[in-house]
């Protein structure tokens, strides 16, 4: 990270009181932690002391001023946690890892904190891997859970690891595809279909990184409405009475473009119900 | 001008001042540590407590960040003020003992016992060497950090600041700071303030670079 990306991310969040959070997250989020150097170039280049910055960065217990590793495990120290011997769990990590909460392993594998609660304290014991969740851990599955983290089972970045999958599809009635490469969401070809309801037609899009189903429409839908999803080219509807697993309105079928499977979306508004049946050729 | 009543004396006052101003302005005397003219109010020791409102309403506020308003009531030393106001002495006692400044609040207002542990800190966090610092000296050199029990004044990193002029104005203003002098370990003082003054200590060896602040200094026993 040079000088540059850091005026970036000033530029960005203003040099106003307000912004100061926003970019001490966003260099957080670049380097990991807060290089005494960068606080230096940020109290510069936003014109305040170099003390209130530190204050900021030293009151959040989600900013650090030193190097993280590649792993995070987070043990809750809740109360409800605590009365399950939590204390027992983290003196566990501290021994098997050689380093107290708070601290990293010298190899920069693995960075052991308590946090002070997680909110899930009927599962306590809880302990975090990189963004997953153990449940009423005991000092025996620590060794477990330090094992899988090595090996990066729950990635590194603190977020459970993604595969983006990329599906494309087209109409099962006329065959032409529904991919719009014009538009992208989610840095991909979305998928552009025709939306009606109540007499208004528009067009709808839906990210094509399967399971992410923020769909973007031009008419604004209520919320909860089954909406009727057809084709562009031909205006055949995609409703071929199958229902959602997860609310039991009718679900639009689309075809994959190698003719392979079909995937499906359901037409409720908010619903996030969808299907992927590969090896599916015919409807 | 805003008329309020203060201790049932009805009075009138300019607008924008606090309740603390109009107070001490007509004369009544209200304790502070953490506030002083040419700073913006900060509101942390809670010494200047008083009450406001009548009957169940009433509460309990600091008075160096209340601003008057149209009709307040406001008593200075009603019995639940004077008894808070014990409290916080107290407390502020168990934390700093040695301070000249809170020895002399805690004799001036009957606080003759002392319930809990003594903690000699040389910090009661009140903010006026910050503000000081920031708002009279342009500086900015030190800052709060940390937070809860962390909390602690001082530079960023533990370095000795680069915009720190050694004005001394921190030392200045401090109420609790006979014991911040760090004499014979300069690398630990707040901004080396002290080598700025002139020094009666200077005789000796290892303060050569060093000197408190007091005149003759109180914590090096140095005559």
């Amino acid at each position: 990270m040079d000088t540059k990306d850091i005026l970036d991310i000033i530029e960005r969040n203003g040099k106003n009181h307000a912004g100061l959070i926003a970019i001490l997250e966003e260099v957080q989020e670049e380097c990991s932690y807060l290089p005494e150097e960068i606080l230096r170039l940020v109290a510069k280049e936003t014109g305040r002391s170099l003390a209130d910055i530190y204050g900021v960065a030293t009151f959040y217990k989600a900013f650090s001023l030193k190097p993280k590793g590649r792993h995070c495990v987070s043990a809750c120290l809740g109360t409800a946690c605590h009365v399950r011997g939590a204390q027992k769990i983290v003196e566990e990590f501290s021994q098997e890892l050689g380093i107290k909460p708070g601290e990293t392993t010298p190899d920069n594998e693995i960075t052991l904190e308590t946090v002070n609660c997680l909110g899930a304290c009927a599962l306590g014991p809880i302990v975090v891997s990189d963004g997953h969740y153990f449940a009423n851990v005991t000092a025996r599955k620590v060794g477990e859970i330090l094992r899988d983290t090595r090996e990066g089972t729950f990635g590194s970045d603190g977020a459970p690891e993604e595969h983006p999958f990329l599906i494309e599809v087209s109409c099962p009635r006329c065959g032409r595809s529904l991919m719009d490469s014009g538009t992208s969401l989610h840095g991909h070809p979305s998928i552009l279909v025709t939306a009606s309801m109540n007499g208004k037609t528009g067009w709808s899009r839906i990210p094509s990184l399967y399971g992410r189903f923020a769909r973007t429409h031009e008419h604004a839908f209520p919320d909860n409405t089954i909406i009727q999803l057809s084709c562009p080219h031909c205006a055949s509807s995609f409703q071929d009475g199958s229902r959602c697993v997860e609310c039991g309105a009718p679900l639009a079928t689309m075809r994959l473009a190698d003719g392979n499977g079909v995937f499906r979306i359901c037409t409720r508004t908010g619903c996030e119900g969808h299907l992927l049946d590969l090896g599916r050729a015919e409807l | 001008m805003i008329n309020l009543t203060i201790n049932g004396l009805a009075v009138s006052v300019e607008k924008g001042s606090t309740v603390l101003e109009a107070a001490q302005f007509l004369g009544f005397p209200i304790p502070t540590l953490c506030h002083h003219e040419g700073l913006t109010p900060y509101g942390a020791c809670r010494l200047c407590v008083v009450e406001i409102g009548e009957g169940p309403g009433a509460r309990l506020v600091s008075s160096c960040t209340y601003p008057a308003e149209e009709g307040l009531k406001v008593r200075t030393a009603s019995e639940r003020v004077v008894r808070a106001r014990k409290m916080i002495i107290e407390l502020l006692l168990a934390s700093c003992p040695q301070s000249k400044v809170i020895q002399d609040l805690a004799s001036a207002h009957g606080v003759r016992t002392q319930r809990f542990r003594q903690e000699y800190e040389d910090c009661i966090l009140c903010g006026l060497c910050v503000r000081m610092c920031s708002e009279q000296m342009m500086a900015g050199a030190i800052g709060f950090r940390g937070r809860g029990t962390e909390r602690s004044i001082g530079t960023p990193f533990d370095v000795q600041s680069d915009v720190c002029r050694f004005c001394g104005g921190c030392m200045h203003i401090c109420p609790a700071c006979q014991l911040r002098c760090t004499y014979n370990q300069p690398e630990k003082a707040i901004c080396n303030a002290c080598a700025n003054l002139a020094p009666p200590c200077i005789e000796k060896e290892q303060y050569g670079d060093m000197m408190c602040y007091m005149n003759p200094c109180v914590a090096c026993e140095i005559k």
